[in-house]
């Protein structure tokens, strides 16, 4: 009899998500272990106690922790939701523009430069406003609407002097008017499970920083956008963030590859966290 | 319903019967995050305080 098999689930915090994933488990009756990722260890050369999982849920908020997990595990042939390679590319906006336009998908204009300097010329090449991102971060965190010139100046010098590093890659970005919303659609693998407006009256329209969820229909232009964008980088369990630009339509603005639903699985009522189980269920399956 | 002691103001807090260990809960009182560290007895601690690469 082929045996049933055994999952474990990554994470740092036991959000509202993790106890929906831990339930359907549970309902399902499957072998899963809770990974804490605070407490886990990797020996390099002794894959042996990773061996035991037929497969790896990765459900870690630290971007950084999650991405280097995923690498030794996928480096061990255990498979995983998502992929290192997927997490790399949508951890970090420069790899996914860059991916999404070497794929032809839709985007706002992005321009990235290396000094004050030149991202100065960069942003008034682009035309106020400017968005400025980091390249790694999530939630809508230091992120910045730039209206001028004077605001551009201190952004860029504060940047460079109090960020860390990585803080002067710049990021910056054509600000879309997004009429007070934004789209976050849910990729599976091939097919775009729901769709949700996410509306706030300020700029940022990230759940984590207050914006609503509404149900939005899912247009074929939509589905055609999402899937195109998914495949790109990679494919997987994927939150599509699309903007709704006044003249060039359906953008890209980023992809998540380890989405919150707290907002998303109420309003579309769809059983998300069992999705994601059955999910890793059949990737591990492909593996026992 | 059980109850945990914040670390932070003291503050009394009820659990719910289907807390999970690591689960973030927030104090009734002062607002600060406090994670649950042992199921049996109830215990809390202040919960990590977010870093720069956290998110979805």
């Amino acid at each position: 009899m082929k045996k049933s098999p055994r999952i474990g689930v990554l994470y740092s915090r036991v959000r509202v998500e993790e106890k929906w994933i831990f339930a359907a488990f549970e309902q399902r009756g499957i072998d899963y272990e809770k990974l804490d990722n605070r407490k886990i260890k990797f020996d390099l050369e002794n894959p042996t106690p990773w061996l035991q999982y037929d497969a790896i849920l990765e459900r870690s908020i630290n971007y950084n922790r999650g991405l280097y997990a995923l690498r030794i595990l996928n480096s061990w042939g255990i498979p995983t939701v998502n992929t290192a390679s997927v997490a790399e590319i949508c951890g970090d906006k420069v790899s996914t523009t860059s991916i999404l336009a070497q794929a032809g998908v839709p985007q706002p204009r992005t321009m990235v430069a290396f000094t004050p300097e030149s991202a100065l010329e960069a942003i008034e090449s682009i035309g106020y406003p400017v968005v400025m991102k980091p390249v790694v971060g999530s939630w809508g965190r230091l992120l910045a609407k730039i209206n001028d010139r004077d605001a551009a100046e201190a952004i860029l010098e504060h940047k460079s002097i109090l960020g860390s590093y990585h803080h002067s890659i710049f990021y910056c970005q054509e600000y879309v008017e997004k009429q007070g919303r934004d789209i976050r659609a849910t990729v599976f693998g091939d097919e775009v499970i729901s769709a949700m407006f996410r509306k706030s009256e300020h700029w940022l329209t990230n759940t984590a920083r207050g914006a609503t969820g509404e149900k939005c229909e899912i247009t074929p232009e939509m589905e055609k956008l999402c899937l195109k964008a998914a495949h790109a980088v990679g494919g997987g369990l994927l939150a599509v963030d699309l903007l709704e630009h006044p003249k060039k339509g359906l953008l890209v603005n980023e992809i998540n590859h380890n989405m919150e639903f707290h907002t998303v699985q109420p309003i579309s009522g769809l059983d998300i966290a069992g999705m994601f189980v059955d999910y890793i269920l059949k990737i591990a399956r492909q593996r026992s | 319903m059980s109850q945990i002691s914040c670390p932070e103001c003291a503050a009394e807090n009820g659990l719910n019967a289907d807390i999970e260990m690591n689960e973030i809960i927030v104090c009734q009182d002062c607002g600060v995050d406090l994670e649950i560290i042992s199921l049996d007895p109830p215990t809390v601690d202040l919960a990590p305080i977010e870093e720069e690469d956290w998110g979805e």
